[in-house]
């Protein structure tokens, strides 16, 4: 199946991507991983969330090249993979940075302080939500309930959770996460 | 494996763990676990083995016992005579209530005091009471094994009766006989709605698969379908989360009991990709029910197969919906579409589909154990049963709830939740979410059902219960709901799409002082009109937070709005 995809013929994505489309399935393993999860499901429309999911997973985000990828394999219209890849907030089209942190905005830590944890993430690292920092270390994201409300207000650091956090120290606290990450 | 098998299994699993006097439960349910709960299994079972008491205790990995704010939690169950062996009949979970102690705020540096202190007095400095309203006032039925049983390990739940059920129905039962059985508990629907499941499961299992177009994929043999509706999306609400991280099996069960009413031979769990623990769980325990005979062809010896499927969500609020969750395990965009046909008839791929919420499902296997009467012996006249409540907010005592129907929210706030912390004064309890509305004071005695609750402008709704303290800005709540609403509306209807951000434009104007009675008119038309005119639940119930605030707490609005 993966020697089905013919190349696109103009530069993929943003352009930056010099590489053959073929050598890119070719070189990076990872497509094998989303070629296993379509081949689960038969190469058939109802894996596309699953073939997203796997995507996701590998890379981090969903490029256009990968989108294309999926398209293909699945026979699908172009259409349905973007809009499924869009209409769903768990993907995203942007790459992030080296570091994630999301931030909780579910009723009880909104009730507990959540929207001014992140105005203190936001002013303490110099990044909006849904953002990263301008040395691509940070990310800056907001998520509806991570179901820990008996810890609220509750963010994640590259998926671990921290819980009653403050807004006046939790921006210390992220800082001193990134620290100690650049150190190892 | 068969039922002879089954019962072998439960009493050998039963000796072994007769064999240990004392048994520690450690909390690993995502809360507990984000303070380092594993950590402190570990520590205990080192101290176990430096101290060589490795013979007379073990260390259990369990789901949420509740009470989340005093975590990590450990429980430490003791038998009292210390005897070699106990009553077969009596499973672990009845000795273990004799001498219990619970422990809080425990830390890895702990454990070996803890150990230190089997079997004789506990450490004080740790204790929390067992006694205490918050687990005396609890009825605990769908969350009996949270907690109790380790939910990796399908012999534990085997052990405490587990599967016994679905042997049972598939042995003793026609399908006609489990719907009755059902029916007659008075069970309803979970997910907020309140549906009376026995209803449901018999128009599935009357529906002809022939009647509407299908267009099942290759590979799936069934033409009939049970989903389990694990997208737990209301923001302060994690019910869900904690039976499928704790108790994994029982909705497998009442899953497969489900399958086997109504006829179908396939189904989904449809979670949410948020919760990776309860994916990782339920993953687990449907490889081990498969090894086991339990799920997969001929379950039990007999001729009836069910397969079960995990399916991610993706973060759309909007697929706890059904007619959307099912477009989405379609592996399309989760909107929703006009019923009729409703999904019993024409549901997922067109097949005639059972959906039904994750606690629904797990309060199938006791009721066909101990019978609709017992059952329906519980709650109150329309609403049967317990209810599972996550209980957030300005309360003392936040964590997961399970209480008898017809309970007064006075009791589920002030003796359960043990009040408002920091001498402050209760001002309104947010039930049901997005969708649900806001309960102010004077209502504080009134039982919780589905009924009551709808009578005063809210909703039962998936089981979210947020405390709110007299500092909260109820204009600023019915914002933070219409924002969430606003942004997961699907876009499809356009009462909803457009009705949402003028909705949450108008809060906006209120709150920053900018706007007048007439905005608060113009507010009032449009919450009837999104909710008479939206396509699915969402939208329907979208303005509920705004209609209830306004109802209870309109001098709040009045006092921010210019004449006009």
């Amino acid at each position: 199946m993966t020697n089905t995809l013919t190349p696109p013929g103009r530069p993929v994505g943003d352009g930056a991507v010099a590489v053959k489309p073929d050598d890119r399935l070719a070189a990076d393993k990872r497509y094998k991983i989303i070629e296993a999860t379509m081949r689960r499901y038969g190469y058939q429309g109802h894996g596309l969330i699953e073939a997203l999911h796997s995507a996701q997973e590998a890379f981090g985000y969903l490029d256009d090249f990968t989108l294309k990828y999926i398209t293909r394999a699945l026979r699908l219209p172009p259409s349905k993979v973007f809009g499924v890849a869009t209409f769903y907030n768990h993907f995203t089209l942007k790459p992030q940075g080296v570091h994630t942190c999301v931030v909780c905005l579910g009723t009880a830590c909104y009730i507990k302080g959540a929207r001014e944890v992140l105005s203190a993430i936001e002013s303490g690292h110099g990044v909006k939500a849904g953002g990263t920092t301008a040395d691509n270390q940070l990310s800056l994201l907001t998520a509806r309930c991570f179901g820990s409300c008996a810890l609220a207000p509750v963010i994640t650091f590259d998926g671990e959770t921290i819980g009653k956090v403050a807004p006046q120290t939790v921006a210390g606290q992220i800082a001193q996460r990134l620290a100690t990450s650049a150190l190892r | 494996m068969n039922l002879e098998e089954l019962n072998a299994t439960a009493t050998n699993e039963r000796l072994a763990q007769a064999k240990k006097n004392h048994h520690l439960h450690v909390c690993v349910g995502t809360a507990c676990q984000a303070l380092n709960s594993e950590q402190i299994a570990k520590a205990l079972q080192t101290a176990l083995r430096q101290q060589g008491r490795n013979g007379e205790a073990e260390v259990k990995c369990v789901g949420c016992p509740g009470l989340c704010s005093l975590g990590p939690l450990v429980e430490v169950a003791s038998r009292v005579n210390g005897g070699p062996t106990q009553p077969a009949n009596e499973s672990p979970a009845d000795a273990n209530h004799r001498t219990a102690v619970l422990y809080q705020f425990v830390k890895p540096e702990d454990a070996e005091e803890i150990i230190a202190h089997l079997g004789g007095e506990p450490v004080k400095r740790l204790e929390t009471p067992l006694d205490q309203p918050f687990f005396t006032r609890q009825t605990k039925v769908v969350l009996e094994n949270c907690g109790k049983v380790d939910p990796e390990r399908i012999e534990d739940y085997i052990a405490v009766g587990g599967y016994q059920a679905l042997l049972k129905v598939l042995t003793e039962m026609t399908p006609q006989q489990v719907i009755d059985e059902i029916t007659r508990s008075g069970l309803r629907g979970r997910g907020g709605a309140g549906f009376p499941t026995g209803l449901k499961w018999g128009t599935v299992a009357k529906a002809d698969p022939n009647r509407y177009p299908t267009n099942v994929p290759e590979g799936i043999q069934s033409r009939k379908f049970v989903i389990c509706n694990g997208d737990e999306g209301d923001p302060g609400a994690f019910m869900d989360r904690s039976v499928m991280e704790g108790d994994p099996h029982r909705i497998l069960e009442g899953m497969a009991i489900a399958a086997y009413a109504v006829g179908a031979n396939h189904g989904f769990i449809y979670v949410r990709a948020e919760y990776p623990l309860a994916v990782k769980r339920l993953r687990t325990a449907i490889r081990q029910a498969q090894r086991a005979g339990l799920l997969g062809n001929a379950i039990g010896g007999t001729a009836f197969s069910f397969n079960v499927e995990i399916r991610l969500g993706a973060g759309a609020f909007v697929c706890g919906e059904e007619t959307a969750l099912m477009a989405s395990i379609e592996g399309g965009r989760g909107t929703p579409r006009p019923r009729p046909p409703f999904p019993a008839e024409s549901g997922l791929w067109g097949c005639p589909t059972l959906i039904n919420n994750v606690e629904t499902l797990a309060n199938v296997p006791p009721i066909i154990l101990k019978g609709a009467e017992w059952f329906a012996g519980i709650g109150t006249e329309k609403s049967k049963g317990t209810k599972v409540f996550a209980l957030t907010g300005q309360v003392k005592n936040t964590g997961l709830i399970e209480v008898p129907m017809g309970i007064s929210l006075r009791e589920i706030v002030f003796d359960i939740g043990g009040g408002i912390p920091d001498g402050k004064e209760f001002k309104a309890v947010q039930t049901g979410g997005p969708s649900g509305g806001c309960i102010p004071a004077q209502f504080l005695d009134m039982p919780v059902d589905y009924e009551s609750l709808a009578k005063v402008g809210s909703i039962m709704g998936s089981g979210g219960m947020i405390v709110m303290d007299d500092s909260t800005d109820m204009i600023e709540v019915a914002r933070f709901f219409m924002e969430f609403c606003m942004d997961e509306s699907c876009g499809k209807c356009i009462p909803c799409r457009v009705g949402t951000v003028q909705m949450h434009r108008i809060l906006t104007k209120i709150q920053e002082g900018k706007a007048t009675t007439r905005d608060l008119q113009i507010l009032e038309g449009l919450c009837d009109l999104v909710k008479h005119t939206s396509l699915c639940g969402l939208g329907q119930s979208a303005p509920n937070p705004v209609i209830s605030t306004l109802r209870y707490f309109r001098d709040e609005y009045l006092s921010k709005v210019k004449p006009g």
